[in-house]
């Protein structure tokens, strides 16, 4: 099924170490990946297992240690900044705590006008500007009247990362990383952000990441899910295939563990 | 940004640090519109004249003189006039003459000099007094009456013409002049130094100094520092690994030492107090830079900075915008400890006399050092040294509270 | 009928904030927990979950606030104790409470024992740290625990581990009644699943009677407790048995609460999920009638001005609603139809 569609990112033996010597810890060990057009991707793993990491890697935030990604085919170069500005028109990220993922001393506004800038409209008239800001807002379901000159910290959780996906609806990447963007967030305000997530994909056809620890939010978003541990890909493929009949011991273990509802829990498993 | 500093004030011990800050800023801003003085003007021929207001003796002879009868006036004369010494020795006689010891009282004046009068005799013999003893004891009972008695003293002049002395007024134990009607008088707060020169001026324009040495110096070592820790803080690597090389042999070296060499290299004529201020900024910048790194490093990973650059803000964008306010909080209260530990740099430098050349203007560790050379310390000369202390003291007391009231404000795990 | 073994009646407390503002955290929440039955509290964050677990100590300090209500223990009524007298006899020994971050609270300095020995030297007099040893030895051998972590120090444990020592030692007294907040929400999955395990081992070998237990994951608090208290605003809003309490919630929040589960079973993709618009009041003035009014979809004009108490439904449930029960159900039923469509 996938034969016919574009690959749009992947990655090739994409390694990634922190510090020397003795103290040398490997986050990502030779992993690849490849991304087709529109597809949703999960990346599922435990805290510690370099999931993080190898999403920073894939953002360009910070470089690999060894190994390439190829965006649409091409090997990525990000060694300027005009260049890493030019990838991250094509790739961004919403990311697990959205508390601190806005600069507190800046207002509402700026977060918005920032994308607009970057989407080369600098020059345009402030009323369109404020058109597209409440075109944003309102997809998201909120009101940008009331929260022009405000500052982020005066917004609930949810609301701050509705934010984040009206900012994600001006700057239309090609791909979207979302790292954890629900597991800060209360459980029905989840459901809300999740509906707004995949609303936004569908209109603009981007192709998703998500990084998640949760395997029952994976199951629920994903076309196709990367099971992650210790810094390599334990098992990957459809997400009905993986969670409904895992083969890694690892993944099997991952979903045995979590509570379940509809069939009976087993405690005697650990 | 009003919010905080409504927080600010919320802190009790930022406002009583910052009204005592104020307080001194505002005696050195407004007293030299008052007293215009040179304040390293000499007044006084001679050292260390004690506070208190000073009166023209001549002014006042020429002055109305009025006749007031105070019941104790003469007592009071007396007792002012005799010392501690005499006293003790009116005891010994005393008690040589046979009056017990426990009737003797010599905080008592008018008991002592009647049980004195009473007593003494020149003629009688004590065993085992010399002869220069026994005409001590003659002289004091000689002055002793000069001091009771109730006649007036004679002033005389030279008259001009027969250069003889003549009489032309007498002055009488009852009389007074009003200080107001004396031409001249001048009040001397703090007494003078050394030199004669007024002490409370010269503080004040001594504190204004070292404020302003102590705001350059920490105006400098902040700047230095945090430009420095953010440089290495936010972009890493090798710049990081010079940066805190040149950071950890400035730490390793005894600031104090450093600054010491430094300020005696640079020689007694060249130093002065922007001089000073310069080399104290330029040693203490270490603990900010190491402070500042770590802050930005933290911050570094941050989502808030991710997202930063993901919008393709440049690195000068990111620093200005994403890190400096987050760490402004920590930098002002750096500042704040730095301007008040510049100003102790500056006194200690200048106690062990390598501080600004003396002949321009007074520092806070100047008047120190004055007032050590001449030992005023020793001879009891507290009015030199005491309140140097208290100002230093003040200062950098002030400065700390409204430190510690800040740190309070802007970090959550100290609130109560 | 079952002994009562916790019974709170009306409790209200508050908090004070730094500003002199109160914030009416918890208000008149009653509740029965009988002896050998566990009781699950869920809601956002925020709800006054936490909180109320607090409160149910009686061991008040500021910021929190005792307003009024009765806490009734094991027979003996402790509101209005000093927190003092409630710290000597009543913790530990009748009641227990796990933090989130329990493992936290272990003396990096010090080995396991003799945090134990502390506990115990504390409550009895005369017993030998020989016995001390033998009597934590055979706890933790009941529990599942290798006895060698008594002679570790916390950082050579592992946060799991560590969590399931703390659990181990707060029902060194045999308290009655363990209240655990949120115990696994910091760990991983496997972890977790060893610290629900050894709460349900806990009951089952009698080292407590009863349990309450805390969380905002509706799919754990499912497979552990007996009976579910759905809180919102400082109010219960719900209590249902668990099986009642998921699989067919009564009061609209508990509704859109329970419809934002996600578990990685099959059949999940089919569901879609329900989200509850909006953000819950301010606790610091909460709203005069229903405190969900304003999120809520079957919300009505008197909803919003007259306060609504608790109500029995027919099958012995209490939810907190003005409209009956069949009409709610109907409601359920027709968006449930609308969503088909």
């Amino acid at each position: 099924m996938t034969s016919e569609k574009k690959i749009y990112l992947s990655a090739k033996g994409i390694t990634k170490t922190f510090g020397f010597g003795r103290q040398k810890t490997v986050a990502v060990d030779n992993v690849d990946l490849d991304l087709y057009e529109g597809e949703v991707v999960s990346i599922v793993g435990e805290s510690g297992s370099g999931k993080t990491t190898l999403s920073k890697v894939l953002l360009g935030l910070i470089n690999q240690t060894s190994g390439d990604v190829y965006f649409q085919g091409v090997k990525r170069d990000i060694s300027t900044q005009a260049k890493k500005q030019e990838y991250w028109k094509n790739i961004q990220a919403i990311f697990q705590d959205p508390f601190s993922s806005y600069n507190i001393f800046n207002k509402i506004d700026s977060v918005l006008l920032d994308c607009i800038n970057m989407r080369g409209g600098r020059y345009l008239p402030r009323e369109k500007k404020i058109e597209m800001m409440t075109e944003a807002c309102s997809f998201v379901n909120l009101k940008f009247e009331e929260l022009t000159n405000k500052y982020p910290f005066e917004l609930s959780g949810g609301q701050m990362q509705r934010l984040m996906i009206a900012r994600i609806f001006l700057l239309k990447p090609k791909i979207l990383l979302a790292d954890e963007p629900t597991s800060m967030i209360d459980a029905c305000s989840r459901a809300t952000i999740l509906d707004e997530l995949m609303h936004l994909r569908k209109e603009t056809g981007m192709t998703v990441i998500f990084i998640t620890h949760d395997i029952g939010l994976a199951y629920y978003v994903s076309d196709s899910v990367y099971i992650m541990e210790k810094g390599r890909f334990v098992e990957s493929g459809s997400a009905d295939g993986v969670i409904l009949t895992p083969h890694h011991p690892y993944t099997r273990r991952l979903i045995n563990d979590v509570p379940k509802i509809y069939e009976e829990w087993d405690l005697s498993t650990v | 940004m009003k919010h905080t500093i409504q927080q600010v004030f919320r802190s009790g011990k930022f406002v009583l640090g910052f009204s005592i800050f104020s307080a001194i800023l505002l005696i050195v801003i407004f007293y030299p519109m008052f007293v215009k003085d040179s304040p390293l003007a000499i007044l006084g021929q001679g050292t260390f004249f004690p506070p208190g207001i000073y009166v023209n003796v001549y002014d006042s002879m020429s002055s109305t003189a009025y006749t007031l009868n105070l019941p104790d006036a003469a007592a009071k004369r007396v007792a002012n006039k005799l010392s501690e010494e005499d006293r003790l020795s009116i005891k010994e006689w005393l008690v040589a003459a046979g009056i017990p010891e426990s009737e003797i009282d010599t905080t008592d004046t008018a008991k002592l000099l009647g049980q004195w009068s009473a007593n003494f005799d020149p003629k009688k013999s004590i065993p085992g007094m010399t002869n220069a003893r026994r005409n001590y004891f003659i002289r004091l009972n000689t002055s002793l009456k000069g001091l009771l008695s109730t006649e007036g003293a004679t002033i005389s002049q030279t008259n001009p013409e027969t250069n003889e002395l003549e009489q032309v007024d007498t002055v009488n134990q009852k009389d007074y002049v009003n200080v107001g009607e004396v031409a001249n008088t001048r009040i001397l707060l703090l007494g003078t130094d050394n030199f004669g020169r007024d002490i409370l001026t010269e503080l004040v324009a001594a504190t204004r100094v070292s404020l302003q040495i102590g705001f350059v110096a920490g105006l400098i070592a902040t700047l230095i520092g945090l430009t420095l820790g953010l440089l290495a803080g936010y972009i890493g690597g090798l710049i990081d690994d010079i940066i805190m090389f040149v950071t950890n042999l400035f730490t390793v070296i005894p600031t104090f030492v450093l600054l010491i060499l430094i300020s005696f290299s640079i020689g007694q004529e060249q130093r002065g107090a922007f001089t000073i201020a310069v080399v104290i900024g330029l040693t203490s910048w270490v603990w900010t830079a190491r402070a500042v790194r770590s802050q930005v490093i933290s911050l570094r990973n941050r989502d808030h900075v991710n997202l930063s650059k993901l919008s393709g803000h440049s690195i000068v964008h990111i620093i200005l915008n994403d890190i400096l306010p987050y760490i402004a909080s920590y930098v002002i209260m750096a500042l704040i400890l730095q301007i008040s530990s510049g100003i102790l740099a500056e006194a200690g430098l200048s106690i062990l006399g390598l501080g600004p050349r003396t002949t321009e203007v007074p520092t806070l560790g100047l008047m120190m050092n004055w007032a050590m050379i001449y030992q005023a310390h020793i001879l009891g000369n507290w009015w030199a040294y005491l309140p140097v202390l208290v100002t230093i003291a003040l200062i950098t007391f002030s400065m700390n509270l409204m430190n510690t009231g800040l740190d309070q404000v802007f970090n959550p795990a100290l609130r109560d | 009928m079952a002994h009562t073994m916790l019974e709170v009646r009306e409790l209200s407390t508050k908090y004070v904030t730094r500003f002199r503002e109160d914030v009416y955290a918890v208000d008149r929440v009653s509740l029965k927990v009988e002896e050998g039955r566990s009781l699950g509290i869920a809601g956002e964050s925020g709800c006054g979950k936490s909180t109320l677990a607090l409160s149910l100590m009686g061991y008040y300090f500021p910021p929190l606030h005792y307003m009024n209500g009765e806490i009734v223990i094991n027979g003996k009524n402790i509101s209005g104790m000093k927190p003092d007298d409630v710290r000597k006899s009543i913790l530990g020994k009748e009641i227990a409470y796990i933090p989130q971050a329990a493992m936290n609270a272990l003396n990096p300095t010090r080995k396991i024992i003799n945090f134990i020995e502390d506990v115990i030297l504390e409550h009895e007099m005369y017993v030998t740290k020989k016995d001390i040893y033998d009597r934590a030895k055979k706890l933790f051998e009941t529990l599942g625990l290798p006895a060698e972590v008594l002679q570790k120090y916390p950082v050579e444990l592992s946060g799991g581990m560590k969590q399931r020592t703390v659990i181990a030692v707060s029902v060194l007294l045999l308290p009655k009644v363990l209240i655990a907040d949120e115990p696994s929400s910091a760990l991983d999955v496997t972890s977790q699943k060893m610290v629900i395990k050894m709460l349900k081992q806990l009951m089952e070998a009698g080292f407590i009677s009863s349990m309450i237990f805390i969380t905002h994951e509706l799919p754990l608090l499912y497979n552990v407790v007996d009976d579910i208290m759905v809180m919102y605003a400082g109010q219960i809003v719900e209590k249902a048995p668990s099986h009642s309490a998921v699989f067919d919630p009564l009061h609209p929040y508990s509704k859109g609460l329970m419809g934002s589960i996600i578990v990685p079973e099959k059949g999940l993709r089919d569901v879609k999920l329900t989200a509850i618009p909006g953000v819950p009041p301010n606790l610091k003035n909460p709203p005069m009638g229903c405190r969900f009014a304003e999120r809520c979809k079957f919300v009505r004009p008197e909803c919003r001005v007259s306060s609504v108490s608790l109500r029995e439904a027919s099958d012995g449930r209490v939810y907190r609603c003005i409209i009956p029960e069949a009409e709610l159900r109907e409601a359920y039923a027709r968006e449930e139809h609308k969503n088909d469509k």
